[in-house]
Formats: C-alpha cells, sequence, structure tokens
C-alpha cells in the first residue's frame, strides 16, 4: 500500500528531519509528528525527537505519509582533546579507565548503559580533579566489570607498572563496581607497590547529575596522592554525599544491589573517611577533609625497595572455582572439577565453614585428585572455625583448609595466585595465612 | 503615556495577546510512577535525611543547558527527608525504577481520549533535566503520551498540544542560604502535563479553558484533590512582545490577573525599550565593567552597606547610560524596571538587595554619597546616566551585577527578554530562570519502552467516565434538582459523595446538594474547619433524617457539632448539642403547653395568634422536631380552640 510505498522508497537515516502524517481513522482525523528520526530497537516502529525534546513512537503501519525535511547528522558525543599544563607543586596521578558506571555513557542504540567514557572525559566532567594532582589519563580496556577476565587483571597490574616507572605518584583505576572487590584483590596480591593503587567505581551512570561518579573520583584522586602503600577501593561511605570510605582491597565487598555505599568493609573498617560536603570556613570552598581511621604511618610505610616503587608478579592459575554449599548439593560438582583438571577449589560453607555429608566424597576425590581445598563462609561477617563441630573436624582431617575471615571472593583470587607461584605444599600452608593483609589476627567488634 | 499609570483600558486584539496553558494535575494513584511507594503526602516528623550534590551532566546532543548550567553555579546542596514506611531507594535516586504505574497510564489515555487527542503508539520515558534538586536524580522522568486535540470554551475552541505523564518533583520544606531542604514525599506522584496552543486570546478566556480542563480531569476520578494537587502555568505574548512563561498558578481566578498583568509589563518594557534607544543609552556587559567602590562607602551610615562591609563584604557599581528615571518606571502594579534587575542579581547573584540611583539619597546613603559615586562612575547627568551597587561578598556582588549588566542591556536590545517568571500571590511575576531549551530531555535507559496497543486505547474509548454536561442532565432528571443546583453539584468536589448519599437514604436529593455545597460553606464562614467533616459523618447525619431521628433544622447544628467532637458518634453529637428529636406525642404536648400559657392572645386575635405562637414554638422546638411538623399541629390546635 501507500504507506509501505512511501517508507521504502524514502530512505531515511538516524537523525533526519521527518515529517510523519498519520492515516485518519474513522473517528479521528489524522495527525502530524515532526522531529529526528532516532534509533528504535522495534522494526515496525518509528521513533522520532520532537522539537519539545520528547520521543514519540508511531508504528509503520499507521504512517500515510512521511516527508523528509532535512539530512540531519547522527548524534555523537562531541569529544574534545585535552591539553594541560602541569603544575610542579602538585603530584602526578595517573587514572586508568577499565570501563564500567563510573566511565559510563548511554548507549542509544540499545538504550542501555554502556562503557564509553575515555579517562580525558572523565577529567571533562570532573575538572576539579586538575586542581587536586597534575591528571594523565588512559583508557586500557572498555568492558563491564561483569565481563572481566583474570587475565584483565595482568594487563592492569601491567599498565600499573609501566604508569609508576613513569613516574606517577599514585595510580587510580575506574572500574565496575560488580567485580571490582574481585580486581582489588588481584592487584593486592600481584603488585607490590609503595605508590597507592586506589580502585574506583560508581553506583549511579555518570551521566545522570545525581551520580555518584564525580564525588568518587575526587575522593580516590586525593587519596592517590596521600602517599599510601597498596591496593584500595573508594566508595560513598553512606547514600548520602557527605563522605566516601577507603577500604583496603583485600577486606571490601559489594554489598548491596544499587545503594551508593554498596561497598562494605568485611570484617574489617574502612582505613579512611573524606568528608565531600564540609567547606573551608575562610575560602567557603569544599576542603574535602581527610580522617584516617587505622594508623596513618602504617598505611604510608614503604613495603618494597624505594627505589624501586614497583614490582611485579601476574602468574595466576586460573583453574580455581568457587563453589557455594546449600542444602542437598552433591559430590558431582567437586568431581567434575577435579576430573576437569582444576588445581583447587574454594567452597563457601555454611556457618562457621561447614558442608554437608553429601559432599564429603566430593572432597576427598578432588583431595585425593591433587586439588587444593579451602573453606570460607558464605555468611559474609565472621571467621571460619572449623573446630567447633564434628563436620568442621571432619573437613580438616579430609584436607580442607580454613581461610579464617578472608572474604570468599578473595580467597579465591588468593588461591590462583598462589598455586601459580608456589610448590603446592607450600600453597596450602600459606592458604590459611595473612600474607597481604587478606587475614586478620583477631576479629574487631564494631563493624562500620 | 505616565509612567505610574497601569490602569490601561487593554485591547486585546489590536494587542494581539496570546496565551497558552500548561497544567499539571497530580493523579490519586495507589502507588507512585516509578515505584511501589504510596501517592501520600505527610507532615509528620521525617524519620530521615540525607544530604546530596547535583551536577550538570551532558545531554545526548553533547550540549550543556543553559538553564542547568545556573543552577549549578549557585552549589547548593541538597536535603532529602523520608519516611521509612512509605518511601523507598527509588526515591532517593538510589535504585533504578520500576516500570509506570498503570493506572496513571490509563488515566493518561482517557483524559487523552476526553480531548480528542491521538496517542502514539510508543512511549518512551525522557529524563528532563531539572537540577535544582527538585529530583534527586537531577532529572524529571516524564512521558510524551498524546497530541493534537481540542476542547470547547464559551469565547470558542482551544487546541491542546500536548498530554505527557510525568513524575511530580521533592516537596520543598525550606530555603536555606547554602542549603535546600526536600522532601520526598511527593516526589514520584503521577502527574498530568497538559499544554495547549496559544489560542487564548483574552484573560476571561484563558480562565475559562483552565476551568474546562480541569472539569475533564476531575470526570476521570483520579484527579487529586486539595490545594498544590493542581498548578497552572501560563505562557503570554503580545505582538511585540515575548514569550513568557509563568509558573505555579496555584488558583485558577489568578489566571487572569497574570495575563492582564503580563500584557501591561510587555507595553511597559517596550516603552522603557523605545526611551533607551532615544536616548541612545548604553550598556557594557562583563565583568571587567564592575567598579569596586567601597572606599566611597568608607564611613557611610546605611546600615545594609555597613553591615555587609562589617562581613568583609565590598561595595560594587555598575554605570547605566541613559537609564536615569527609568530604573524606577513601574511595569507592573509596584514593580519597577529596577526591581527586574534586583530579581536577577537575587536569583543569579544571591544578593538580598540593590540601590540604583533613581531611589538615592534613601536607606542611610546621603546625597553626598550619591553624587560621590556618580562622580567615581562617571555618570553624566545630561546623558541620563545612572548606577547601581551592591554590598556583599565579592564573588556574589560580582556575580548578582553581571547579571543585572546582562538584564540592562537586553532592556536596550530586546526589550523583553524570553524567560520563565514565577506567579506572585498578587498576579504579579519575578524572574525564575531563562526559557528552557530542547537539550535538557535524554532517554531513561532504565526503563523499557512501553507499548500502547489499540485495543487499549479502544477500551478506555469505549469506557470513557461521564462527562459534566451528561451529568447534569441526569441530575436534573434523577435526582429532581434544579438547574443551579444540579450544575453546583457537578462542579462540586463533593459529587460522588452526593450520589452515594442520595442512593443510600430516602431524603430528598436536593435537601442532600445543598446540605453539601450551601450549608458545608457557610458553617466554614462562620469560622468552622470544615476540612475535619468526612464521608462517615454525612452518613450518619442522613441515616437519622431519613429515619427521623433528626429534624432538617438542626443539621447545621449537628454538623457544628461533627467539627468540634469528629471522633464523636452522631448520638453524642445530638446529646451534646440537645437536639435528640422529640416523638410526635411530645411534640403536640409541648405545643398544647405553649397555646395555653398565651391563651390569652388566642382568645383576642383567634387564628391571627398564629404568627406569634409559631415563633415561640419554634424557640422552643428548633432542631427536636421537624417544622412542618410543628406548623401543622400549631395550625390543628388553634383551629379546634378557635372553632370551639
Amino acid at each position: 500500500m501507500s504507506n509501505n510505498n512511501c517508507l521504502e522508497n524514502l530512505k531515511t537515516d538516524i537523525g533526519d528531519l521527518v515529517e510523519i502524517t498519520t492515516k485518519a481513522e474513522a473517528d479521528k482525523s489524522s495527525t502530524t509528528y515532526k522531529g529526528n528520526i532516532m534509533p528504535c530497537l522495534k522494526e515496525d516502529v518509528i521513533m522520532i525527537k520532537m522539537s519539545s525534546g520528547y520521543n514519540a513512537g508511531i508504528k509503520k503501519e499507521k504512517i500515510e505519509e512521511i516527508k523528509l525535511l532535512s539530512k540531519g547528522e547522527t548524534p555523537k558525543h562531541v569529544k574534545t582533546d585535552l591539553e594541560i599544563n602541569k603544575d610542579k607543586k602538585l603530584k602526578n596521578i595517573s587514572i586508568i579507565s577499565t570501563g564500567g558506571t563510573v566511565a559510563s555513557r548511554v548507549d542509544y542504540k540499545t538504550g542501555a548503559v554502556h562503557p564509553a567514557f575515555t579517562a580525558d572525559d572523565l577529567i571533562m566532567a570532573v575538572p576539579e580533579l586538575l586542581t587536586i594532582a597534575n591528571i594523565s589519563g588512559k583508557a586500557v580496556m572498555n568492558i563491564l566489570s561483569e565481563n572481566m577476565l583474570p587475565t584483565y587483571w595482568k594487563e592492569v597490574a601491567e599498565h600499573i607498572e609501566q604508569e609508576v616507572k613513569n613516574g606517577a605518584d599514585g595510580i587510580v583505576i575506574a572500574h565496575g563496581t560488580d567485580t571490582m572487590h574481585y580486581t582489588a584483590s588481584a592487584l593486592q596480591f600481584m603488585v607490590k607497590s609503595n605508590v597507592p593503587i586506589i580502585l574506583v567505581g560508581a553506583q549511579r551512570s555518570s551521566d545522570r547529575p545525581s551520580s555518584d561518579a564525580a564525588l568518587n573520583l575526587i575522593a580516590s584522586t586525593k587519596f592517590a596522592t596521600e602517599g599510601l602503600s597498596g591496593v584500595y577501593v573508594l566508595m560513598h561511605g553512606e547514600n548520602g554525599d557527605e563522605y566516601c570510605y577507603l577500604h583496603e582491597g583485600v577486606k571490601v565487598r559489594k554489598l548491596h544491589s544499587s545503594r551508593r555505599d554498596a561497598f562494605k568493609s568485611v570484617n574489617a573498617q574502612p582505613v579512611a573517611k573524606m568528608n565531600m560536603l564540609s567547606k573551608n570556613k575562610k575560602t567557603n570552598e569544599k576542603d574535602y577533609k581527610i580522617e584516617y581511621l587505622a594508623d596513618e604511618r602504617k598505611l604510608k610505610q614503604n613495603i618494597i625497595d624505594k627505589n624501586l616503587n614497583v614490582q611485579i608478579n601476574t602468574k595466576l592459575e586460573e583453574r580455581v572455582a568457587l563453589l557455594k554449599i546449600y542444602p542437598g548439593i552433591n559430590s558431582d560438582i567437586l568431581k567434575y572439577y577435579a576430573d576437569k583438571g582444576y588445581k583447587g577449589i574454594v567452597l563457601e560453607g555454611t556457618g562457621l565453614g561447614h558442608a554437608p555429608e553429601t559432599l564429603f566424597e566430593g572432597i576427598k576425590y578432588a583431595i585425593s585428585k591433587g586439588l587444593l581445598v579451602a573453606m570460607t563462609t558464605q555468611t559474609i561477617n565472621g571467621r571460619v572455625n572449623m573446630n567447633v563441630y564434628s563436620n568442621g573436624v571432619e573437613l580438616q582431617k579430609m584436607g580442607v583448609i580454613s581461610c579464617e575471615d578472608m572474604n570468599a571472593e578473595t580467597a579465591l583470587v588468593k588461591m590462583m595466585y598462589l598455586l601459580a607461584n608456589y610448590e603446592f605444599k607450600e600453597a596450602k600452608d600459606l592458604m590459611g595465612k595473612n600474607i597481604a593483609g587478606e587475614i586478620t589476627e583477631f576479629s574487631v567488634i564494631d563493624l562500620n | 503615556m505616565s509612567n505610574s499609570d497601569l490602569n490601561l483600558n487593554l485591547d486585546y486584539k489590536e494587542l494581539g495577546l496570546k496565551v497558552g496553558l500548561e497544567i499539571h494535575q497530580q493523579l490519586n494513584t495507589s502507588r507512585k510512577l516509578f515505584c511501589n511507594c504510596p501517592t501520600k503526602i505527610r507532615d509528620d516528623e521525617p524519620h530521615g535525611e540525607i544530604e546530596r550534590v547535583l551536577r550538570p551532566s551532558q545531554s545526548e546532543m553533547g550540549q550543556i543547558d543553559k538553564a542547568a548550567l545556573i543552577e549549578s553555579k549557585k552549589e547548593k546542596n541538597y536535603v532529602y527527608q523520608y519516611y521509612n514506611d512509605t518511601n523507598c531507594l527509588v526515591e532517593l535516586d538510589d535504585e533504578p525504577p520500576q516500570g509506570p504505574c498503570e493506572e496513571g497510564v490509563y488515566t493518561a489515555v482517557e483524559v487523552s481520549e476526553l480531548m480528542d487527542m491521538h496517542v502514539v503508539d510508543e512511549v518512551q520515558v525522557m529524563r528532563k533535566m531539572v537540577i535544582d534538586g527538585s529530583n534527586t536524580s537531577g532529572f524529571q522522568r516524564t512521558m510524551f503520551i498524546s497530541q493534537d486535540g481540542n476542547i470547547e470554551t464559551d469565547y470558542g475552541d482551544v487546541r491542546i498540544t500536548s498530554l505527557c505523564l510525568e513524575e511530580d518533583a521533592c516537596k520543598k520544606v525550606r530555603d536555606e542560604k547554602d542549603k535546600v531542604i526536600y522532601c520526598v514525599d511527593r516526589l514520584g506522584i503521577p502527574l498530568l502535563e497538559i499544554t495547549t496552543e496559544p489560542d487564548i486570546t483574552t484573560p476571561e478566556m484563558g480562565k475559562e479553558a483552565a476551568r474546562r480542563i480541569g472539569t475533564i480531569l476531575r470526570a476521570t476520578g483520579k484527579a487529586k484533590r486539595g490545594l498544590g494537587t493542581i498548578r497552572q502555568d501560563v505562557n503570554i505574548s503580545i505582538k511585540e512582545g515575548a514569550r513568557i512563561e509563568v509558573k505555579g498558578v496555584q488558583n485558577l481566578d489568578l489566571i487572569e490577573q497574570i495575563i492582564k498583568n503580563e500584557a501591561i509589563r510587555q507595553i511597559k518594557l517596550n516603552e522603557i525599550k523605545k526611551e533607551l534607544i532615544e536616548r541612545n543609552a548604553e550598556v557594557k556587559t562583563g565583568t571587567q565593567n564592575i567598579v569596586d567602590v567601597t572606599e566611597l562607602f568608607k564611613n557611610t551610615e546605611s546600615k545594609v552597606i555597613k553591615s555587609a562591609l562589617k562581613k568583609k563584604g565590598v561595595v560594587k557599581a555598575i554605570l547605566l547610560k541613559g537609564f536615569d528615571g527609568l530604573i524606577g518606571k513601574e511595569v507592573q502594579p509596584n514593580r519597577r524596571l529596577g526591581t527586574e534587575f534586583s530579581d536577577r542579581g537575587k536569583v543569579i547573584g544571591g544578593v538580598g538587595g540593590l540601590f540604583h540611583t533613581d531611589e538615592l539619597p534613601k536607606y542611610g546613603i546621603t546625597q553626598e554619597e550619591v553624587d560621590a559615586l556618580k562622580e567615581f562612575m562617571g555618570a553624566n547627568a545630561e546623558t541620563k546616566d545612572a548606577v547601581i551597587i551592591v554590598a556583599d561578598r565579592e564573588s556574589k556582588a560580582v556575580r548578582a551585577l553581571g547579571a543585572v549588566l546582562d538584564r540592562a542591556y537586553e532592556a536596550i536590545t530586546i526589550g523583553i527578554p524570553e524567560e520563565t517568571r514565577k506567579a506572585l500571590e498578587d498576579g504579579n511575576t519575578s524572574y525564575l530562570r531563562p526559557l528552557p531549551g530542547a537539550a535538557r530531555m535524554y532517554p531513561e535507559t532504565d526503563i523499557p519502552n512501553i507499548p500502547i496497543s489499540d485495543e487499549f486505547v479502544e477500551n478506555i474509548r469505549n469506557n470513557l467516565p461521564e462527562m459534566p454536561k451528561e451529568k447534569l442532565e441526569r441530575f436534573i432528571k434523577e435526582y429532581d434538582l434544579n438547574n443551579d443546583l444540579a450544575k453546583q453539584m457537578v462542579m462540586s468536589y463533593h459529587v460522588d459523595l452526593f450520589e452515594e448519599l442520595a442512593k443510600t437514604f430516602k431524603v430528598k436529593p436536593t435537601l442532600i446538594a445543598t446540605t453539601i455545597e450551601a450549608t458545608v460553606k457557610e458553617i466554614r464562614r462562620e469560622g468552622f474547619n470544615i476540612e475535619l467533616l468526612k464521608e462517615e459523618h454525612f452518613e450518619q447525619l442522613f441515616e437519622c433524617i431519613e429515619n427521623g431521628k433528626v429534624s432538617k433544622e438542626a443539621i447545621v447544628d449537628v454538623l457544628k457539632g461533627f467539627v468540634e467532637n469528629p471522633y464523636a458518634n452522631v448520638d453524642k453529637i445530638l446529646e451534646i448539642k440537645g437536639l435528640s428529636a422529640m416523638s410526635e406525642e411530645d411534640v403536640v404536648k409541648e405545643i398544647k403547653s405553649i397555646i395555653k400559657q398565651n391563651i390569652a392572645v388566642v382568645n383576642e386575635k383567634g387564628m391571627g395568634a398564629m404568627g406569634l405562637l409559631m415563633g415561640r414554638c419554634m424557640a422552643n422546638l428548633r432542631g427536636k422536631a421537624d417544622g412542618k411538623l410543628i406548623n401543622k399541629t400549631l395550625q390543628d390546635e388553634l383551629k379546634s380552640i378557635v372553632n370551639k
């Protein structure tokens, strides 16, 4: 029919300005829409952006006539190259962007939030960064954190080494929040450095005015100038914007799917707090006050030779699995892993670190095949203790190692690291001992 | 034309007045538009609060919106109060939104159909940038539902441009120096936004069109009622003027005055522009033209300046060549060009007030100081130059005067700047912000598009609510109301209550209607808080009337009783008021006794004593017995005595 013809004959692209007239119906005259063609997921609908700014979708079958008024340009994000002069008084901070919400843009094609920001874009969006440090931006990858792979952790570690060797006084890593604590743990094991390495994310996309991205970036950059050693995660400390927390990379976990303060130190307290809204009384400008909750001198101690400043070891045994225990779990899954050539399994047991008898056979099989089996707890908070109940005693007899108060995710990464770098016996011995701050000696009473 | 006379006889046709309306109506849905919280406004103590900041972000076209930038310059923090049991993380922008409330979409399409509009096939939720903090996210979610409709008024048709369904913003609790406090209870309540074409040509027509749309909204039964549930914005222009958007007209009666005053304002600003051009007036914009004159006011007696200097403030001045005498010229009743300047200074610079040489010496500023200021600034009397000063913190003073320079420049170059203005209670308007541009919308990516099927629309079309006109006819026929009362009832907020009562009780509907409409208003005028009257009060009242427990003369007192004791039942009220109805027997007894007491009069006047005795009877029996019964009994008793 005529409408189909006119649609097929008229070649319209995204961005074109068109005038669409609908077919008249029995009880209704036709109407006219004018606007620029926008991407639409549905084949049978044309979506236009009208001059009011609104989008409206019209079914193709209802269109009587479509007129092309002018060809348009596809809307795109304007990119500007930054020219920034170095300030000798400021420290040099390198922002490494890996993607994620903190570095995200809306994808107008699929309508979803996708990582597309480069580190330069981040600086443009948060110009305050330039008053804190000399910023150099580097977009090393562009992936959502659920797509992270252990091999990407290695890449990030290599970039860190390079940046520090090039004179960076601190590293900020923009990262998706979903798996940020895995990456933080991996870097803590793989990188030994006297400069701070701070992972930062955002829970609300940076294309919205209420995003937590800007404040998190400001706070992490400021902490990166503080001369700390080790790997940290910086995120909001509450769901307002009043303060941010700096967490130890091996002790932090994402504990909420959407809140700004999703990240909490588990079995530990945050090491520092930054007040994001307090103002200097004289200048009336925000002063971003830092309050250390842990021993500041200890945090600022050199952990390797001062002249070297950075040292990395990126060897990982990736054939390690993390398995959550549940009522009714049976031994098949462990046998499967063992037969597939896995080298280690971290169990997320119940309570103090238990697994049902139905799993015993599988555990014995895995251990007999030479796998390292370690126990964490799915209660998230608290320490594993396999001496209290007979079940735990039984597991220890089989050779299951207690991970103490280590996060399950951290234990997984640690096992990958140990199995790649140590003889089995030594790896097994180190699994339950603190090597990088992942296990604490005593259980703190007050948690945040 | 004289400066102060604003009582112009305006010929709106000649002026080319064009007015369009934008009406926002809250919907009384069971849940909010994008979460499952109730649409409940509260005034009890909030359970908690959080403090946030907002930053402008780039839109999909890569531009930053002008209006959004001005807000960000003010660098305020925002505090959001919340209630644990009626708010959730969605309102705090700490959780992605849920799909839109179906009841809201249904009502939007229903109203569209009532106004003969075209509904789109696929609705996309948009984010409209509003970073004055009134939305926790920094944007308002809004959906374009339909376009191209029509309503009829007594003065002619008005075309309806569009209907949008959007979320209401936070309720502003108060404004502080460095922060604004909001409450999220209102955030997310569904709002219908109806925009008309500028087809309105007189103030009266504006009011009539707004009333029409209000009637249609109420016909859905989903319109929230009460103060603040409907807000009207008015777009006004005259032929040689500019488009001005007036925000937040809460009262229907104010619309006429707002339109008239804005027309006057545009005429006056044009006159000023003409005069400025004749005078060769000149304004140099930019902060380099803002001069520090603190030195001149070192020993001033002006309290305002002294206190500013004490707080380490400065005095800054600007020169406006050719503005002398015009800054004090009235553009609206009691508002001058100078008021327009200080509005800008207040909104953009956050300074309380500015002084211009048209009003000086005054406020403790001496003639000597004015002379020194004029000389220092190079103000020339021949070229009629004026000077404006501000005393405040340096950054604020500079920002404010920069904004005044811009506004003064506009007074010469464009006369009437296009802007958004705020409706004031006296029918005037004040500057709010520049007109927003189209760049402030981008898609809400957290919510999939909503298809509107033909079946959905058709189902609504076949079940449209009864419109007031049909209802009027039905009320006259079904309830035997007279035309005036029926009309009143149809327009009443209590129309549903009326129908329910009229159907439930065997009481004359006219009595029910006059009680709900007239009697209630009467007792409000006497100072009774009729907000306290609830449906159940009326149910109890008419039940008692139905079974003769209460006479209709007692209605006023019973209602007053309910206002005074909202939690008491009707029996208690009758007891308190001494209104318990007497049995017929007791009534006869009482009347007989009254006749006996006045037997001398009866003997003398015969039936002529009726009037006097009726007065006596009513004094004793009002509210305890039906007036008709009293009348009849008295007449019968009298007759029997007289006939003897």
